[in-house]
C-alpha cells in the first residue's frame, strides 16, 4: 500500500464513526520500490490529495523529513521537494501493516502490500 | 482527419493458473468487450487528461491493467475488490504487465467514497450482473464475481449513487450490463442523478446479451 492509497481512505464505513481520516499507520514491514518519476502527474494530483494527512502518514512511517508544514503554493521548479512527494506518494510502500480508525481504533490488516477494508455485518452502517 | 488510434494489447494473464481463477473471475467476454470498449474510447479519454482512474471489481485485473497502459503514469490507477483474492491477483498482473495500480479490499468504494468524491475521471465496473435469487448476493469468494440478485441489479442499484459522488464535473463512467438487467431503469435512475447515458458496445455472447453503458454528467 503505497502513501497515496492511505490518502484516500476512511474509516466511515463503521457505524457511527464520521471522522474516519486520516487512519493512522502502523508499519511492519516498509519496502521503497523505484516508480518513474512523472512531475506532471505529482503537480496534478497533489491539490486533490489532503497534504496534512500525507505529512502524517509520512512521517508514521519514517519519511516524514523534509516535508513542509505547509505545501508552497506552486511546486512548479522545485524539482527537489517534486521528488520527496513522489517518493513518499508511490515509492514508499507498506507491505504489511495495519491501519487503524482515528475515532474507533478498529484495525485494518494491510497484507501483501494491499488494506483490506472489510467490516463485520454488525459493524455496517 | 483524425489521427489513427493505437492498439493496445490485451494484458499478459499467462501468470495465472487454474487454481487462481478458481478463486477469482477469469476473464470472459464481458471482460473483454469492456477492454474494447475502453480502446474504442481512446481520444475521448486521452482529452480528459485523466488524473485519477477506479475500477470496481477489479477481479484478476485485467481492465485496470489496460486502462494503465492505456494512459501510463500520468494517472493513477485505483481498484477495489470484496474478493481479498481478487486484489492480491490484480496486483501481480499489474506488475506482470510492468504499470502501478493501487488494490483496496472493500465493499464497492466504500472506503473511498469521502475522499475521491468528485475527483474520478475513468471509472469502471463490469458487476456481478447475472439474475440470480437474491441470498446468493454477498457471499463473497468467486460466488460475488457474477450473483446479482434480482434482475441482476442488485450489486448494480448499490453501486450507482456511489459512482455520481465520485465523478469529476468531466468524469466518465463505463459499466457493463446484460439485457436483463434492464438498461432503460438504469437510464431513468441515472438521468435522476444527473448523468446522461450512452451504449459504447453491444455483443452477443452465447445466451448473454452484454453492453457497455457510458455515463456523462449532463452539464
Ligand atoms: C464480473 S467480475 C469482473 C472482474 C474483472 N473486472 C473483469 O472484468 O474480468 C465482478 C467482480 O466484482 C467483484 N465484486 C462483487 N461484488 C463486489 C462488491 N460489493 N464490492 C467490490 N467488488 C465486488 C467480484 O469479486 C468480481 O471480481
Amino acid at each position: 500500500m503505497k502513501l497515496l492509497t492511505h490518502n484516500i481512505l476512511t474509516s466511515n464505513i463503521i457505524k457511527g464513526v464520521t471522522r474516519g481520516f486520516p487512519l493512522k499507520i502502523k508499519s511492519s514491514r516498509l519496502e521503497v520500490k523505484e516508480v518513474d518519476f512523472n512531475p506532471d502527474f505529482i503537480l496534478r494530483i497533489l491539490p486533490k490529495l489532503d497534504w496534512s494527512a500525507l505529512r502524517q502518514a509520512a512521517t508514521e512511517v519514517g519519511y516524514g523529513n523534509g516535508l513542509p508544514e505547509e505545501l508552497p503554493s506552486s511546486l512548479e521548479g522545485d524539482d527537489s521537494l517534486q521528488k520527496t512527494i513522489h517518493n513518499i506518494l508511490l515509492q514508499v510502500e507498506i507491505v504489511e501493516g495495519e491501519l487503524e480508525c482515528p475515532e474507533t481504533g478498529r484495525k485494518f490488516p494491510i497484507q501483501n502490500g494491499i488494506p483490506n477494508m472489510l467490516l463485520n455485518e454488525d459493524e455496517v452502517s | 482527419m483524425e489521427c489513427q488510434r493505437p492498439v493496445f494489447a490485451t494484458p499478459d494473464t499467462s501468470h495465472l493458473s487454474p487454481q487462481d481463477f478458481d478463486l477469482v473471475y477469469e476473464p470472459a467476454e464481458d471482460s473483454f468487450l469492456l477492454l474494447d470498449a475502453l480502446e474504442s474510447e481512446y481520444f475521448s479519454l486521452r482529452k480528459l487528461r485523466p488524473t485519477i482512474c477506479v475500477e470496481v471489481g477489479c477481479g484478476s485485473g485485467i481492465c485496470i491493467t489496460f486502462l494503465a497502459s492505456m494512459f501510463g503514469p500520468g494517472a493513477c490507477y485505483i481498484c477495489t475488490d470484496i474478493n481479498p483474492t481478487a486484489a492480491k491477483v490484480a496486483a501481480q498482473t499489474a506488475d506482470q504487465n510492468k504499470v502501478l495500480i493501487h488494490p483496496i479490499v472493500c465493499d464497492l468504494v466504500n472506503a473511498i467514497n469521502d475522499q475521491l468524491r468528485g475527483k474520478v475521471d475513468i471509472l469502471v465496473f463490469n458487476p456481478p450482473y447475472v439474475v440470480t435469487p437474491s441470498n446468493e448476493v454477498g457471499n463473497g469468494g468467486i460466488e460475488a464475481s457474477w450473483a446479482g440478485g434480482e434482475k441482476g441489479r442488485e450489486v448494480i442499484d448499490r453501486f450507482l449513487p456511489h459512482a455520481v459522488q465520485l465523478l469529476s464535473l468531466q468524469g466518465i463512467l463505463y459499466l457493463v450490463i446484460i439485457k436483463e438487467n434492464r438498461s432503460d431503469e438504469i437510464e431513468d435512475k441515472m438521468r435522476q442523478f444527473g448523468l446522461h447515458m450512452t451504449t459504447v458496445k453491444n455483443r452477443r455472447a452465447g445466451k448473454e446479451n452484454l453492453y457497455v453503458l457510458k455515463f456523462t454528467r449532463v452539464t
